[in-house]
């Protein structure tokens, strides 16, 4: 019997290793070394003839003049107003996702009653749906001549034009482009909390608004942070939702930058040393979530 | 015995003890609630329906209806019947998800199982690897495998092949997630038991773990389905020629320069073959589903 466990062991320990092999083997050869490849680009000291960067693939050979070039054109130069604008539609985006999602998905988790399965299915189908073709929607919408403007013209407003580098627009879309994922994920989590809590708060004679403000959202905190951080990461680094809805350099942010960089010239070190530095900063909010998540899962384990 | 009436309950607002302000009330029906949420829905799906609308329009416009065609889908002059680029941007698309889902969905099953059952200072690095790819902006992922597969995969073309690349390293941390949650509330009891039983360890997975895996794996092909449909971000930096393009990226190099609703056709029959493949998930999901979780439940798992 003995003899049996030990070979059961034997035989797992090799199973299971072999199991995770291929996978992780994808992983580094198709996200570790990538990251690294960035590196190289970013702190490579010779262009080829085309005026191209030549990797550095040994970190010792790593120059850092057109690393620092590019920090010091973020800091003060000409992409600090760039880093400026990404951040400031960012934190519009998100502002409006809170103000949108939280009672869409409190209402969907919480109160929708026999409806829920409905509500549900609807809140999830634009996860479905392409992301271009949802922006590509806005572009017929908003036309000098499309139904939003000829609704506004009911009301007297004069046709404004929307597509051609309004601020607003692109915030707005980010914002129409990203509820869906920032709704879900605080759904889950405001699914989870004990529906006996609020009774108990509502039976002690609380009111709606205090029940919310001391047992609803404290307990829903770490869901919101974790659906904020989920959909500030891909906001940050969009650039398409922007190009679709504006194209105008007024409304440049930086993924676009990286973008014009890396597909559209030669300039691949400085595109590279743009999407290094973006990757630093969001490390702090990437981490930050890994950490709760892998808190959460030893939790219910 | 005649007109017996049940008493009714106390109806007048006279009858009640205090009158309650309305913000007080907890039993009040959640009417603002309910109102932004189903405001929201019309504001998230109908700009959609009206793009849907507007591949049917018998006109070149795509902001003013003038009356009911086809001539988009098929025959006029750049239509998508017509128009080889279009219809082969659909070919492009789909393909490349099927590619997808049969490489990243074994991939990612073996990864979960692996990384679930096998306990040791490496298999957590490598978990600690595996999450990165789920918080990373596509942007930065996007433009990492192009520099990549440019200067140092040289032997990787770009198109098909290197999208390929890309849309696997995209999904195949989906699947790890969907799969190992489901394991992990399953236990190991299972198999060990069929190891007892004298059943080889690979036997263990095929016959025991694998069928109560199936609703999980199923579930992840789905999302890996719609994830690689949706990209546009790693297409857009590995697509390498336009005859490579798929739909994401022709609708985007269209939207700009001489868009006809035969884009909108296109985008109709992309968002067509996507709520295709939901309802399929969701059939499949019903009849082969174990427990008590319901299909929706099991899409929406991963948040």
């Amino acid at each position: 019997m003995a003899d049996r466990t030990l070979d059961h062991d034997r035989a797992a320990r090799r199973l299971w290793p072999a199991l995770a092999l291929p996978g992780t083997f994808w992983l580094i050869a198709l996200f570790l070394v990538p990251f690294y490849a960035v590196m190289a680009v970013a702190f490579s000291g010779y262009i080829n003839v085309f005026g191209e960067p030549i990797p550095a693939w040994n970190p010792l050979s790593w120059k850092f003049d057109t690393f620092t070039q590019v920090l010091s054109a973020s800091v003060t130069g000409e992409y600090r107003a760039v880093w400026i604008r990404t951040g400031t539609y960012t934190v519009a985006a998100l502002a409006i996702c809170v103000a949108v999602g939280y009672p869409v998905a409190y209402y969907t988790a919480r109160l929708a009653g026999k409806r829920r399965g409905l509500v549900l299915a609807l809140i999830l189908a634009p996860w479905w749906i392409n992301y271009i073709t949802r922006m590509l929607a806005w572009v017929n919408l908003l036309q000098d001549d499309g139904y939003v403007n000829k609704t506004l013209g009911i009301f007297g407003v004069a046709p404004i034009s929307w597509l051609s580098g309004n601020a607003f627009t692109v915030v707005l879309a980010l914002a129409y482009g990203y509820l869906p994922f920032f709704i879900i994920p605080l759904f889950a989590s405001l699914d989870r909390i004990d529906q006996r809590l609020l009774e108990a708060s509502r039976d002690l004679g609380v009111g709606m608004v205090r029940t919310f403000l001391h047992v609803t959202l404290p307990l829903s905190k770490i869901g919101l942070v974790t659906a904020m951080v989920i959909t500030a990461l891909p906001l940050t680094g969009d650039y398409y939702t922007n190009a679709i809805v504006s194209g105008s350099p007024n409304t440049t942010m930086v993924g676009n930058q990286v973008e014009l960089f890396l597909l559209q010239g030669p300039q691949k070190n400085l595109g590279a040393g743009l999407v290094l530095l973006l990757s630093l900063v969001l490390m702090f909010f990437m981490a930050y979530y890994l950490v709760l998540t892998q808190r959460a899962s030893r939790e219910t384990r | 015995m005649t007109d017996v009436k049940a008493p009714r309950a106390a109806a007048s607002p006279a009858a009640q003890p205090t009158r309650v302000p309305p913000w007080r009330n907890p039993w009040r029906r959640p009417y603002v609630l309910a109102g932004i949420t189903w405001a929201y829905v019309v504001w998230s799906l109908v700009p959609v329906l009206v793009a849907v609308q507007f591949s049917f329009n018998d006109g070149r416009s795509r902001s003013v209806w003038q009356g009911f065609s086809t001539q988009w889908y098929c025959c006029a002059d750049g239509s998508v019947g017509e128009d080889s680029s279009l219809l082969r941007a659909l070919e492009n698309s789909l393909i490349l998800a099927g590619a997808t889902v049969l490489i990243a969905t074994p991939l990612g099953v073996m990864l979960a199982m692996g990384l679930t059952r096998w306990r040791s200072r490496a298999s957590r690095v490598s978990n600690g690897i595996a999450l990165v790819p789920l918080v990373t902006p596509e942007i930065v992922l996007g433009s990492a495998l192009y520099l990549v597969i440019v200067n140092l995969y040289q032997f990787v073309p770009l198109g098909r092949p290197a999208m390929l690349l890309g849309h696997v390293t995209l999904s195949v941390s989906y699947v790890l997630v969907v799969v190992r949650s489901r394991l992990q509330s399953i236990g190991p009891d299972f198999e060990e038991a069929a190891r007892d039983l004298g059943a080889s360890p690979l036997r263990a997975i095929r016959t025991i773990l694998l069928p109560m895996l199936m609703p999980s794996i199923f579930a992840s092909a789905m999302l890996v389905f719609a994830t690689s449909l949706d990209d546009f971000v790693v297409s857009q930096f590995l697509f390498g020629d336009a005859s490579n393009a798929t739909v994401p990226v022709r609708l985007y190099n269209a939207v700009r320069n001489a868009p006809t609703p035969a884009l909108n056709a296109l985008a109709t029959l992309l968002l067509v073959a996507s709520f295709l493949a939901l309802v399929l998930a969701y059939v499949g999901l019903r009849t082969r589903r174990r427990g008590t979780k319901s299909a929706l439940a099991e899409l929406t798992d991963f948040g």
